[in-house]
């Protein structure tokens, strides 16, 4: 075991992938000898050379679209999309062609790909570099989208999406890559794709969040506890495609109240989504409307303005005192 | 049947001012004393900018953004031949064209800090704001282009970009585009050698970046960047074959990044010191200084004069920057629509009494 944080775990999982799998492989811009921009990929290139660690040129579109005809061909790439911000050219390519081929081709051809990118706010960054648009990929057949929430979750996660027979697209917290620090297995592990978990047990409300915004509804939970106000269960859904509604439904039906906090615009949101599903799964164990705590339906605002949009701890602290009842 | 030739091709290279500040007075562009001095001042402005921005870029006071130390050559040698009426799109490495068209100094710290409104760069100006997913903003000067053309404007918008940029498929739908539509624009490369980590040889196997633009029907000319002279003569006659002909134009300056690629790179993971030395060797602002030295256009006195006038011009938009009040929370939404949308009007109530209520 060693203190690893995200950076660190994803990176040690990479490397133990491509050394379990000579079919892994990594591409993207700057992902070898500059070892990714937030150092995700530090030292592959040395240890498995350029043929396996591939610095691309600047086309995302490129890559994404050139790691399918890879995965089509046995191998299991793995893209590196150095912002979220910066996929759309791709967003063709996974749209049209990586989530359908199983499915035109009735299984004949098949696309075995891991789509990484950091994505989220709160890092002061630069226009495009802070948004949180993982509806956008939950929205399309085909494709699998996993968000892990810490260092522990994502070594586990990123090892089950590179070995999962189809495509993954795999975000990582920005904000939180370094923040988080934790006892990190040393050997290779799996976390399973699909299966949502119960961070923290409560019985009073159900707080339900991915990503950066696990570690604040986690610290929410912490504080309401102290507090005396109220004890919450706290569900890091893990895996917005597919969803986990049975973990996420048995909590609710448990605590009879559910939030669900994200940092990506409200309106078309995950949170919709699963608001949606509790109205068609545990309704009449609810005794209070579910509520989500969201962005604003707007542009994330740069630095300045930045901390306004996200959703913070006091927030939910606010909000789940003030749940209404039936 | 003999196999024929149907295309052959050469991309030719101008340099006006050698390194050791003599020019080529046949290739030497119209530039009269006062303009002379004028681009070298631009070029000092900016560089001095640049440096001022780094360092308040290590003291919290600004964001990440890309330095252009070493490519004033290029970029202010570019934008000098625009005319007010010509447009500018931007990418993310041309400060130094932003200030020649007029955004003031004190804006575009104000857009480094974190606050949307140094990206109101005044209409008039005919400049848009940075652009920051790569490659992706050609295409707008294409559409720019034809605008004035439809409008009967005798005039060209000039969009810049790195060699980075030419690998995105906009890049090849924005050069497309302009041969066929015949529009009035210039593509002007700032080749730097490097996008991020990945040099120009990883970049591309073509020997040239303005070779490129002979497969979409356009005039493609390589030039030396850090040669201001060159660049100016260059680009003036591609702006001039544009606003007259339509004709687009295709051009590559080779130049160097000397500093990081952005103030979170460290380039010394992906190259050597020595390399950056040999580019250091070819500063465009010391060539210029040498040349305009040569015929007595300045001193040490006056290189001092110019240097002091930057530095006070960089002073005073730290100032005027640092006057300006922080943004409003309320703006967050005030600008997706022309109209705040009955949701956005209730999400903007929803924070302003959640702020309200923690006062």
């Amino acid at each position: 075991m060693a203190r690893l944080n995200i950076v660190e775990a994803i990176d040690q999982a990479l490397q133990q992938e491509m050394q379990l799998d000579p079919k892994v492989v990594i591409l993207g811009e700057d992902v070898g000898r500059d070892g990714g921009v937030f150092r995700v990929t530090d030292g592959l290139v040395q240890r498995f050379g350029e043929e396996r660690v591939i610095d691309s040129p600047l086309a995302e579109s490129g890559i994404v679209g050139m790691a399918i005809g890879m995965a089509v061909a046995g191998y299991h790439p793995v893209a590196e999309i150095q912002f979220s911000g910066f996929v759309y050219p791709a967003y063709d390519q996974l749209v049209s062609h990586a989530a359908r081929l199983r499915n035109r081709s009735r299984g004949e051809f098949t696309v075995p790909l891991v789509v990484r990118m950091p994505y989220g706010g709160g890092i002061r960054a630069l226009e495009h570099h802070s948004e949180s648009m993982e509806a956008i990929f939950a929205h399309v057949p085909g494709l699998k989208v996993v968000i892990p929430a810490d260092p522990y979750e994502a070594k586990g996660l990123l090892a089950s999406a590179v070995r999962d027979p189809d495509p993954v697209i795999f975000f990582e917290p920005a904000r939180v890559y370094r923040a988080i620090k934790m006892e990190v297995p040393d050997e290779p592990y799996t976390l399973p794709i699909g299966k949502a978990r119960v961070v923290r047990e409560g019985k009073d409300v159900t707080l339900i969040a991915w990503g950066a915004q696990v570690r604040t509804i986690r610290d929410a939970a912490q504080r309401l506890e102290a507090e005396g106000a109220a004890d919450v269960e706290v569900v890091d859904v893990r895996t917005l495609s597919p969803f986990d509604f049975e973990t996420v439904t048995a909590s609710v039906a448990k605590t009879g109240r559910a939030i669900i906090v994200h940092e990506a615009p409200r309106t078309c949101g995950f949170g919709g989504e699963i608001s949606a599903q509790l109205m068609e799964r545990a309704v009449l164990h609810l005794k209070s409307p579910v509520v989500r705590i969201t962005g604003f339906d707007t542009i994330p605002p740069l630095a300045k303005l930045e901390d306004y949009y996200q959703p913070d701890v006091e927030t939910v602290m606010e909000t789940v005192k003030n749940l209404p009842d039936f | 049947m003999p196999i024929r030739s149907l295309v052959s091709y050469s991309i030719e290279r101008v340099e006006v001012l050698g390194p050791d500040g003599t020019v080529d007075e046949a290739l030497m562009p119209e530039l009269g004393a006062e303009q002379i001095r004028t681009l070298y001042g631009q070029m000092v402005l900016t560089r001095q900018f640049d440096e001022r921005m780094f360092k308040m870029q290590r003291q919290g006071r600004l964001g990440t953004f890309a330095r252009v130390a070493g490519q004033e050559g290029a970029h202010v040698g570019a934008a000098f031949a625009l005319r007010p009426d010509d447009w500018l799109v931007p990418a993310f490495r041309e400060i130094g064209a932003l200030v020649l068209r007029g955004v003031p100094l004190a804006q575009l710290l104000q857009y480094w800090s974190g606050d949307e409104r140094g990206a109101a760069v005044p209409k008039e100006l005919r400049t848009l704001p940075v652009s920051i997913p790569v490659g992706t903003h050609m295409l707008h000067a294409v559409g720019i282009a034809w605008a004035m053309k439809q409008a009967g404007e005798t005039a060209a918008a000039l969009t810049f970009f790195g060699e980075g940029a030419t690998s995105e498929g906009d890049f090849s739908e924005a050069l497309n585009m302009a041969g066929v539509f015949k529009v009035p624009v210039v593509f002007f490369c700032q080749n730097n050698h490097y996008a991020i980590s990945l040099p120009y040889t990883k970049q591309t196997a073509s020997t040239t970046v303005a070779q490129k633009a002979l497969a979409y029907g356009m005039f493609g000319v390589q030039v030396d960047g850090n040669d201001v002279f060159a660049v100016y003569r260059v680009t003036k006659e591609a702006l001039e074959r544009a606003r007259i002909g339509h004709e687009p134009t295709l051009i590559e300056a080779d130049t160097y990044r000397v500093t990081d690629h952005t103030t979170s790179d460290d380039a010394r993971r992906y190259r050597t010191d020595e390399e950056v030395e040999v580019w250091r060797l070819r500063d465009p602002i010391e060539r210029l200084g040498g040349y305009m030295r040569g015929k007595g256009l300045l001193d040490d006195v006056g290189a001092a004069q110019v240097l002091a006038e930057a530095d006070r011009k960089v002073a005073e938009a730290v100032v005027a920057f640092e006057a300006i009040s922080p943004p409003g929370p309320e703006e967050i939404f005030d600008h997706l629509y022309a109209e705040l949308t009955p949701p956005l009007a209730e999400q903007q109530a929803e924070l302003m009494a959640r702020l309200a209520r923690r006062r």
